[in-house]
């Protein structure tokens, strides 16, 4: 192998480890705050990405649609649960994130989906719509089941992969879909060629980690789910609602996943069902972090999308096995370093 | 446990079920793969409901059985009969090298480490060239009897379902003894079944391969009903789909397994030739629909659909009295009066900078009630834990009858007869008082697991639980027997943990905080079961804030103040001592 070469696929572990990491990022922070281990974290990713490349190729998302739609059930859930104390002003709060939002970014999405709207049109309505799908989400589906176990959760989450994944099919088909680049300048430095996709890419994800770190560490709403992720009943006590915190975090985790989603699509073909995938070697990260520590998981997600280019080099019918078992030492390791501090569990 | 009509009779109704005329034979094939599905849900519900372990990673095992008997049969000509032990031993033996990898991660690790081994192992199906890559293995000989071959759906109907209740059965008499009291302690924490013996990693480890072998068996059995296997049935999202057969069903009940395989294969059956025919159209529309009534399911039913099914049955009172006359061998007898049971020496604990136990020494002698008091705070519990090996002290020594046993786990320390109940009570809320008392005795049975599913145990069970029986009585809970732990008052729960702590035989007994929720004459009882267990020749060492609890009973007291002992000595003399009112009250100003 030759320093060209090698140079590249650094470059290109580089490149997708970002992605894992700021996936790893989100499943950390949906975790810590609401004990759901998010597999549908792919199914954001995948929405986002073809979401907006169906619109830069001048077609109509039907997630813009599913917004609405769930946006309405939500709403119905919401006057089901405050059916004993009808408060106008809740209520009108409500239809005004569930029904007017959605139903406005329907109607933009409308409106630009047959002209081929210019690239930051099609990404900022992607994300909004990804956005508004994670919180509905969040709302009809996991609110309800707050107070279950870990594996209830996880099993809900399983659902809905499944139900999203198939409406993936049904919106986008079973077609891969590429976009177009964010930024498509490029330029060369010695033999290696940076386009002006990647260095989005890194720069993003940087931004990215930097606004979670300011935001958990500066702002009263990061300190808050922080102290949820820390002890629920400790901080409903302290008069934070856990519902906020938890929309919070899915909104955060629906948002890098559809940012995630429109950084490769220009990279790489995305069909309907990639993002489970993609969710997944995010989550090889997170498990190496621990699903606590935020450093650790971006270093491993750097770690993994490096094994996963030199291992798609080098033995490319293993990539995925190797990248999966990537996790038995670790575990190895963690398992000698078990702590024997008792978990009270349920 | 649960008495075998029921199931008799569900075997005879499956039994029955192929010759039923007018049976769609479709619908064998239906029962076929819910059997299948039912074997890998049933370890599920073993691993996942009652021990607590989320695995995603069964689908791998089922892997393991289909694809050993494949080659064998296949490359090697070997009868599907030979196959049968090594495919068990095959998905057995990964469970044993996954499962030391991964039964020891905790809490939320589990799930994604199998879910990450369970992809990898995934792909190194589909890309090993003697496992027939993608395309897989076909052509595997199908089950025989002498010259009858099982090719059709309902011949093999027959093994599939023999294999399920049978191993419902053996699941259920695991379940039901010694081994199974300690599995199911497994998922409230490992510090209580430790402090009586259970070495939870084996426990953990042992469910592990045994959810293994079902899989491995259900495997073993779907190769040969489909003669041919590819790596598609044995991916992640099979891997998931079993997880949420169980959870559907109702994990902590072998027969939920059942009932969520029947459940979610029915399900998906009539989605995928009802729903196109409602909603034509491109796509998995039944998949989307599936996931959403999965999630439905799960808001409306948390639990499972077996208990909720079973909460409609009458409740029968479970209360089979065991015979309490057989007997386990006691434990020699502490030596007189005035010998040394417990030295505890300049023992000190650091957690970072706090000190919580300072250079503490005090002993406990045989026959004798030693009472260790001091204000919140004070490092009670962290002696305790020290003492049963729960912590490990930073520095100094702690001796019993002369032993150092310092670096000791808990395990080691019931065994040399001390046992303890906890501050904070550590029962499982999900099983009977008794079932938790008989966890007490855990050491001193001797039946494995295997002799356990086979029903071997029988004799050995028999007097581990009639010592628990007579524990029970001896503190005066007979009537609370056979209701759940976790439906007794707390202060009765503190005494259920004084039998179960009586199980062990101890010398010494430590009990923290024993009358805290007691009333006035619950507490008097208590004090007078304390005395005479002292006359019998047993000591008792107890953590303890009601004074008038402690004036009257304890020998000897003990008295702490952050981390140091202040005084020691009589009840009478630690009244009028300085020191420990200035503790206790403060100074004057």
């Amino acid at each position: 192998m030759n320093t060209t070469i090698l140079l590249f696929l650094v470059q290109d572990g580089i490149t997708n480890g970002a992605i894992y990491a700021l996936l790893g990022l989100a499943l950390v922070l949906v975790f810590a705050v609401t004990r759901v281990i998010l597999i549908p974290q792919g199914e954001f990713v995948t929405y986002g990405a073809l979401t907006y490349a169906s619109l830069a190729s001048g077609q109509m998302p039907g997630t813009a649609k599913l917004a609405l739609a769930m946006g309405i059930v939500a709403f119905a859930f919401d006057l089901v649960a405050a059916r004993k104390a009808l408060h106008g002003r809740l209520i009108a709060r409500s239809f005004l994130t569930n029904i007017v939002l959605p139903g406005i970014v329907l109607a933009v999405t409308l409106y630009f989906a047959g002209q081929k709207p210019p690239v930051a049109v099609s990404m900022a309505l992607s994300l909004v719509i990804v956005a508004l799908i994670g919180l509905s989400l969040y709302r009809i589906v996991f609110q309800p089941l707050a107070h279950t176990s870990v594996l209830v959760l996880l099993i809900a989450s399983v659902g809905v992969h499944l139900a999203l994944q198939g409406l993936g099919l049904l919106f986008f088909g079973a077609e891969g879909q590429r976009g177009p680049a964010v930024l498509s300048t490029a330029f060369t430095a010695g033999s290696l060629r940076f386009t002006g996709q990647s260095i989005t890419v890194y720069g993003i994800t940087i931004a990215f980690i930097v606004g979670l770190w300011l935001f958990f560490g500066l702002t009263l709403y990061g300190k808050a789910l922080r102290a949820t992720a820390v002890n629920r009943l400790g901080a409903r006590l302290a008069g934070i609602r856990t519902t906020l915190s938890g929309q919070i975090a899915f909104l955060l985790a629906s948002v890098i996943g559809a940012l995630s989603g429109i950084l490769i699509v220009p990279i790489t073909t995305l069909y309907y069902d990639s993002g489970f995938l993609i969710g997944l070697k995010g989550f090889v990260a997170a498990i190496i972090g621990g699903l606590v520590s935020y450093p650790l998981t971006a270093a491993a997600a750097l770690v993994v999308g490096l094994v996963e280019a030199f291992s798609s080099f080098y033995a490319s019918n293993y990539k995925e096995v190797i990248v999966f078992m990537l996790l038995i030492p670790v575990l190895l390791l963690r398992s000698f370093a078990a702590p024997a501090v008792e978990e009270e569990k349920d | 446990m649960q008495t075998r009509l029921p199931i008799l009779f569900f075997a005879l109704v499956m039994a029955a079920i192929p010759f039923v005329p007018g049976m769609p034979p479709f619908w064998i094939v239906l029962l076929d793969n819910i059997g299948l599905a039912a074997l890998v849900a049933m370890g599920l519900v073993l691993l996942t409901g009652v021990g607590g372990l989320t695995s995603f990673g069964q689908a791998a095992f089922v892997g393991f059985g289909a694809y050993t008997t494949a080659v064998l049969s296949t490359a090697y000509g070997l009868s599907p009969w030979l196959t049968l032990p090594l495919s068990l031993l095959v998905s057995g033996l990964f469970s044993v090298l996954l499962g030391l990898i991964t039964v020891r991660l905790s809490g939320h690790y589990l799930p994604l480490g199998t879910l990450a081994w369970g992809l990898g192992l995934f792909y190194l199906f589909s890309k090993l060239e003697f496992l027939g890559r993608n395309d897989g293995i076909s052509a595997i000989p199908p089950l025989s009897i002498g010259s009858f071959k099982m090719l059709d759906p309902g011949s093999i109907y027959y093994a599939v379902w023999a294999a399920v209740i049978l191993s419902a059965l053996v699941t259920m008499n695991l379940l039901d003894s010694r081994t199974g009291r300690a599995i199911r302690a497994l998922r409230r924490g490992h510090v209580a079944a430790e402090a009586f013996g259970v070495h939870t990693p084996r426990a953990k480890l042992l469910v592990f391969i045994h959810a293994a072998v079902l899989a491995g068996l259900s495997g073993w059995l779907y190769a040969h009903m489909q003669r041919a296997v590819n790596p598609t049935p044995f991916g992640a999202q099979a891997g998931i789909e079993y997880l949420f057969i169980a959870v559907v069903g109702g994990a902590g009940y072998v027969w939920g397994g059942v009932l969520g395989a029947a459940i979610v294969v029915i399900l998906k059956e009539v989605l995928q030739s009802y729903l196109p025919l409602i909603l034509p159209g491109s796509g998995q529309v039944e998949t989307i629909v599936f996931g959403i009534m999965l999630v439905a399911l799960l808001q409306l039913a948390p639990g499972g659909v077996w208990p909720w099914l079973m909460s409609f049955l009458p409740q029968k009172a479970n209360g089979k009295k065991p015979d309490t006359s057989l007997t386990l061998p006691a434990r020699a007898r502490a030596p007189g009066q005035g010998n040394v049971l417990l030295q505890v020496e300049k023992a000190r604990k650091q957690f970072g900078g706090v000190i919580a136990v300072n250079n503490v020494s005090f002993d406990v002698q045989a026959r004798e009630i030693v009472a260790l008091i001091g204000p919140n705070g004070a490092g009670k519990s962290t002696t305790f834990n020290l003492i049963t090996g729960v912590l490990s002290a930073t520095s100094g020594s702690i001796s019993v009858l002369g032993r150092k046993v310092d670096k000791a786990p808990p395990q080691e320390i019931v065994k040399l007869g001390i046992s303890r109940t906890f501050q904070h009570v550590k029962l499982v809320p999900d099983m009977t008082v008794f079932e938790n008392v008989a966890i007490g005795a855990h050491l001193r049975g001797h039946s494995g697991p295997v002799s356990s599913m086979l029903r071997l145990d029988r004799a050995d069970e028999a007097k581990l639980l009639a010592e628990a029986a007579r524990q029970i009585e001896r503190v005066g809970l007979a009537d609370q027997m056979h209701q759940l732990a976790g439906s007794l008052s707390l202060g009765q729960q503190r005494i259920v943990e004084i039998a179960r702590a009586l199980c062990v035989d101890p010398m010494l007994l430590l009990l923290d905080e024993p009358a805290a929720g007691l009333r006035h004459m619950e507490k008097q009882r208590l004090a007078a079961l304390l005395r005479e267990l002292r006359d019998g020749g047993m000591s008792v060492l107890l953590v303890e804030h009601d004074m008038g609890f402690v004036m009257n009973l304890a020998d000897r007291i003990v008295v702490l103040d952050f981390g140091t002992k202040i005084a020691e000595g009589t009840p009478a003399t630690i009244k009028t001592n300085p020191e420990v009112i200035k503790a206790y009250l403060g100074v004057a100003a």
